[in-house]
């Protein structure tokens, strides 16, 4: 049984990356989240949007806990939810993801293939259950139980 | 944008627009103008590098001529180059050539189908358009070719 204490939305957001697979994963893994496992708590904005100061979306980020995943060690996503007034509470690197599961090396930016898919579901997986225990979830169900 | 001899590439920036569909078709978009219709030509950055790099991403629009590709009306790319880096060349906006276009179909931003890969196409096509157009004034130098 799920109890939920903690209502507010989490904000996953991934980096913009466009130069290299995987940001795609990132973004991949994010959509996994917000969309297929936990779309009633989190949510995502446009990374660009926030960059540029917009002020709705950089209060969202003030006033939620935030997720990053980056595609590269430039971090975008997590400098600039920093700038915008508050660091995210958990920042993930694809590339750490990669260390571990060298096996899923994702093809090219535009199709990640399944070895792609695998590693961002991997995330995705990962970052449900951070969702769960910032909102105070029990952590110990999975989707389909 | 100012520099002394002609540049040799295009930038070409689109929004990150995670949050919406036109986001997704624009990145989509962008990468198959790069990949496949103009490489070598066509480089682009991630927007928000803008503000995470260290300083020699925010030199791109005066080094290249820059065409910006935003998903909406919001136009993230577009402002983010004129203020982090100079003037564009020209620009688009996703949604408003969806309505153009008369598409009123509920797009997916995280799963692409049929629709959104011929949206992406034709998006694709518009910038190829503004890319030629640009060489076509001699803004670009492309050795004799294309």
């Amino acid at each position: 049984m799920v109890e939920q204490t903690n209502s507010k939305k989490v904000y996953v957001i991934p980096c913009s990356g466009i130069g290299k697979p995987t940001a795609s994963v990132g973004r991949e893994a994010v959509y996994r989240v917000i969309e297929d496992k936990r779309p009633e708590c989190a949510d995502t904005i446009c990374l660009g949007l926030l960059t540029l100061g917009d002020e709705e979306t950089a209060a969202k980020v003030r006033n939620s806990d935030v997720i990053t995943i980056d595609g590269c060690a430039k971090d975008c996503a997590s400098k600039n939810v920093e700038a915008s007034g508050k660091p995210p509470i958990i920042s993930h690197r694809v590339h750490d993801y990669l260390k571990e599961h060298r096996d899923l090396k994702p093809e090219t930016v535009l199709d990640i293939g399944e070895p792609g898919k695998k590693l961002a579901e991997v995330i995705a997986e990962d970052i449900a259950e951070e969702i769960d225990q910032l909102q105070g979830k029990d952590t110990d169900h999975r989707e389909g139980e | 944008m100012e520099m002394d001899a002609r540049p040799t590439k295009v930038g070409v920036l689109s929004c990150s627009g995670e949050s919406e569909a036109e986001g997704t078709i624009t990145r989509n978009a962008v990468r198959l103008v790069m990949e496949k219709y103009k490489p070598g030509l066509v480089v682009s950055l991630c927007l928000p590098l803008y503000l995470a790099g260290d300083g020699g991403e925010r030199d791109f629009a005066k080094k290249v001529p820059v065409i910006t590709v935003d998903g909406c009306e919001k136009s993230c790319a577009r402002l983010a180059t004129e203020k982090y880096s100079g003037e564009v060349e020209s620009y688009l906006d996703v949604r408003d050539l969806l309505k153009q276009w008369d598409v009123t179909d509920k797009l997916s931003r995280s799963h692409p189908g049929k629709l959104e890969e011929e949206l992406t196409e034709r998006v694709a096509q518009q910038i190829v358009k503004l890319v030629d157009h640009l060489i076509e004034e001699g803004k670009v130098d492309i050795g004799g070719e294309g």
